[in-house]
């Protein structure tokens, strides 16, 4: 540890320089840097996968940066595990809570930081002091309580408390009003508002603009791993922050011919899901989807895009109607799953591929006869034969230009543009009547982004319906018929890409319907 | 049945009950901190081997003790390299330690002995000796309380009495001791410790290690108290029942006390009455000698109660991204 001096500043209570991180060809920190001001509430947004949640792990020991460094109060400081993050005055209050289920309140707080190997002096000061916090800060916890019996809004307390009780003096939350009500967030902010006052610091992780435009003090964007702006929040608005996040980047040209859209493929009516934290993520979807057209759905992500590829794809639950090709799609019955999806002519390309597309450790050939090993060229009787699987995919790796054309790689040894284009190619092969594609350039070089796009387009060109989801708003205006915006479960309107522009779109996606409608 | 019939049963009950507490509460800290542990039969017979072999070669029962708690700790190491480093499936190191204990003390046996894989005949200080307990003599007579004394209590080798203080102690441990929280704390959510700057890895192999110290004294147990040397397979299921004891122990500790008591009465029950008639009928002795392994069948498939295990419990842990 080098001394105080090395230019920090004592009145930043968190200073990262040019801290970069990879993993494997990903790079999910790009070197960043960003300064926050002791006493001061801190907002960093971004779309998933920006790398909020990953800088965030390299301030609390999780991983190592590769690059950069890090400045506690002007100082610099190493932070290889948690216990030194702990040490450093940081506390981290975890998306998914980092509590044992079965003990009582008063048992996580003091887990891991007891005053010797006594348990009971310890948690007789643990109760002193939690009794003391909660008339301070307006966190009414009974420490007695096991956590299971608490609601998420006072589990979240409890990871507030043990953070104070570690005596943290910066706080960073990740993601913290996911899984509350609104009037949990509301006193989830009270509370944040008054540590701020006694001169704590608080890092606020979100992709919610409304929460940042409330709370926060100055705001971060990333995207795509990178810093791309600070402001302060009462200099910004909502339309810039949402334009930051999603990117203005070289704008892509695909050469397409208007539409011409014929019968409606897709056809969906109130479509309903409510998320097993009992939240509904769709608050009745309407929308309808031609042969030849391309229908984009814009939005910040987290705002039920994920979900209604879901429930369309087969494997998540709702409630509503759903036809395809006029003939209604059973929702609940145990045939809702993604076989019988694609027996009806559904081909499906998910948001996550490295998840839900592919199975990383597999092999190409694998991959791509995944989902349709029963197809009889692919199987005779009781047995698959590899040899004509590997055959079509060698042919497919081909025609989509898949680099190295090797069928026997494992997916994960393929750049993102790759792999995208071998679920491409397993899904476009089928012949499907709609495709569903979530954010097909999502960690994809420019060169197979182009690629990919002409095949969207090639598709729609051959009387498909395709249903395109992306958070890039370039992609969206470049590829789209037409284009409906998602917020917070619901579609706020539909626009058509010549009609609109990225400021509209802006407005609609930061849930701003009356003016712009 | 008189009261001086009922007082042997109990007494043997004891008796046959202390291998099993010691590999229960083996089970029960291994268990606590997240790591199953089915190997603990394997353990117990490396023990019961190399305790007999050093306590026969040494003439010391306390050095063939140590023997036996030096080997099953060596396992107990190999189940830890292989399930908290490696990360590997827990249930398959386990069952590769059953087997090698039981392949490796007949070969070794054989080696060394020559005898068909047994130690030779243990005597004097190679055995544990009963211990008179205090005063045991004098009051033999009182009524009820002086044969419960003398002839219950008294009289046991001194790893019976350290098995039964091991289960206050255990108790203390896990409720009342910071590490005790810590080693509740990662078998129910390793994050939570890890997050808290304590380290998953650490605790862990304390928890094997510690299990690896219990199963020893339960191997040598078997091979230098209850028998008087080394017999091939002599572990005989114990580490099996061991871990049946555990969930119907529901892995706490004073309940773990009750549930081997039970097996080891089951156990003197089928020893004592080769033969029982029922009414008319003939109750087989074979069916008598197999009561202990009913129950664990019995308490496996889940009989007896819901017992709810750790919840990490088999899970090796990875830190999330």
């Amino acid at each position: 540890m080098s001394p105080a001096g090395n230019g920090g500043d004592a009145a930043l209570a968190i200073e990262l320089r040019g801290i970069s991180k990879a993993f494997g060809p990903v790079q999910a920190n790009r070197d960043i840097s960003i300064q926050v001001r002791r006493g001061t509430i801190h907002g960093i947004i971004g779309e998933n996968g920006a790398g909020k949640s990953t800088l965030m792990s390299i301030l609390y020991g999780f991983y190592r940066a590769d690059a950069g460094e890090i400045l506690i109060g002007g100082r610099r400081v190493e932070i290889p595990d948690s216990q030194a993050a702990i040490r450093a005055g940081i506390g981290m209050v975890f998306q998914h809570f980092k509590l044992v289920e079965n003990f009582t309140v008063l048992e996580n707080v003091v887990l891991g930081a007891e005053d010797g190997r006594l348990l009971k002096p310890s948690l007789a000061k643990a109760r002193r002091l939690l009794k003391q916090l909660a008339d301070d800060y307006e966190m009414d916890v009974d420490p007695e309580a096991v956590i299971e019996d608490l609601g998420v809004g006072q589990q979240q307390r409890v990871e507030i408390l043990k953070a104070l009780y570690r005596e943290a003096d910066i706080l960073i939350l990740d993601e913290p009003t996911g899984v509350l009500t609104p009037a949990e967030a509301d006193h989830l902010f009270r509370i944040l508002r008054g540590l701020r006052d006694e001169g704590k610091t608080i890092i606020l992780i979100t992709h919610k603009l409304r929460e940042i435009m409330e709370i926060t003090d100055t705001v971060s964007v990333m995207r795509r791993g990178e810093m791309t702006a600070t402001v302060r929040t009462a200099e910004t608005s909502p339309e810039e922050l949402a334009e930051l996040m999603v990117g203005r980047k070289v704008l892509l040209r695909v050469d397409k011919a208007p539409a011409t859209p014929r019968d409606v493929v897709l056809e969906v009516r109130n479509l309903r899901v409510v998320d097993e934290q009992k939240v509904e993520r769709l608050r009745g979807i309407d929308l309808t989807i031609r042969r030849g057209e391309i229908l984009g759905i814009a939005g910040v992500s987290g705002n039920g895009q994920s979900e209604l590829l879901e429930v369309l794809g087969g494997y998540a639950n709702g409630t509503g109607t759903i036809r395809m090709n006029g003939r209604e799609i059973d929702l609940t019955g145990s045939a809702s799953n993604a076989r019988t999806r694609r027996a009806r002519g559904i081909a499906h390309v998910p948001e996550d591929r490295q998840r839900e597309g592919l199975v990383m450790d597999y092999s190409a050939w694998e991959n791509v006869a995944f989902g349709y090993h029963s197809d009889p060229r692919f199987s005779s009787g009781l047995f698959m034969d590899h040899a004509a699987m590997r055959a079509d995919c060698d042919d497919k790796m081909h025609r989509f230009d898949v680099r190295p054309p090797d069928p026997t790689l494992a997916a994960k040894n393929f750049s993102g543009g790759n792999q995208q284009k071998i679920v491409l190619a397993r899904e476009i092969e089928r012949n499907p009547d709609l495709l569903m594609i979530g954010q097909p350039t999502r960690g994809v070089d420019i060169g197979a982004i182009e690629f990919i796009h002409e095949q969207i387009v090639a598709l729609r060109d051959q009387g498909k319906a395709i249903l395109l989801v992306s958070v890039e708003l370039d992609e969206i205006m470049a590829l789209s018929d037409r284009i409906a915006v998602m917020f917070d479960g619901r579609i706020m309107g539909e626009r058509l890409p010549d009609e609109t522009d990225q400021r509209e779109l802006g407005l609609l996606m930061a849930g701003m319907a009356g003016e712009a409608a | 049945m008189d009261l001086l019939d009922v007082i042997q049963i109990l007494d043997s009950t004891l008796r046959l009950a202390t291998p099993l507490l010691f590999a229960c509460l083996a089970g029960l800290f291994s268990e606590r901190a997240g790591i199953v542990d089915i190997g603990l039969e394997g353990k117990m017979l490396a023990s019961a081997f190399l305790s007999a072999a050093a306590a026969s070669y040494t003439g010391n029962v306390w050095l063939g003790c140590l023997a036996g708690i030096g080997a099953s700790l060596l396992l107990a190491a190999i189940h830890g390299v292989a399930s908290i480093t490696f990360r590997g499936n827990q249930l398959i190191s386990g069952v590769a330690i059953n087997f090698l204990a039981s392949g490796l003390t007949v070969v070794v046996g054989e080696a060394w002995f020559g005898l068909g894989g047994r130690t030779p005949q243990l005597m004097g200080a190679g055995r544990f000796q009963e211990i008179d307990l205090p005063f045991a003599q004098e009051i033999r007579d009182v009524p009820l309380l002086g044969p419960i004394y003398a002839d219950l209590l008294s009289g046991h080798s001194a790893l019976v009495y350290i098995g039964l203080l091991c289960v206050p102690l255990t108790w203390w441990i896990l409720y009342r001791t910071r590490f005790g929280l810590r080693l509740r704390a990662v078998g129910e959510n390793p994050a939570a410790v890890d997050t808290a700057g304590v380290s998953v890895a650490g605790l862990r192999y304390a928890a094997v290690m510690i299990c690896g110290v219990l199963t020893g004294l339960a191997g040598a147990y078997l091979a230098t108290a209850l028998s008087a040397g080394f017999v091939k397979e002599m572990s005989a299921g114990r580490g099996f029942i061991a871990l049946a004891a555990l969930i119907f122990a529901k892995w706490r500790p004073w309940y773990a006390l009750g549930a081997t008591l039970l097996f080891g009465l089951l156990e003197a029950l089928g020893n004592r009455f080769q033969t029982i008639q029922v009414f008319d009928v003939t109750v087989p002795t074979q069916f008598m000698q197999a009561l202990p392994y009913i129950l664990t069948v019995v308490i496996l498939a889940g009989f007896v109660g819901r017992a709810i295990p750790p919840r990490a419990g088999g899970e090796p842990y990875v830190k999330e991204r």
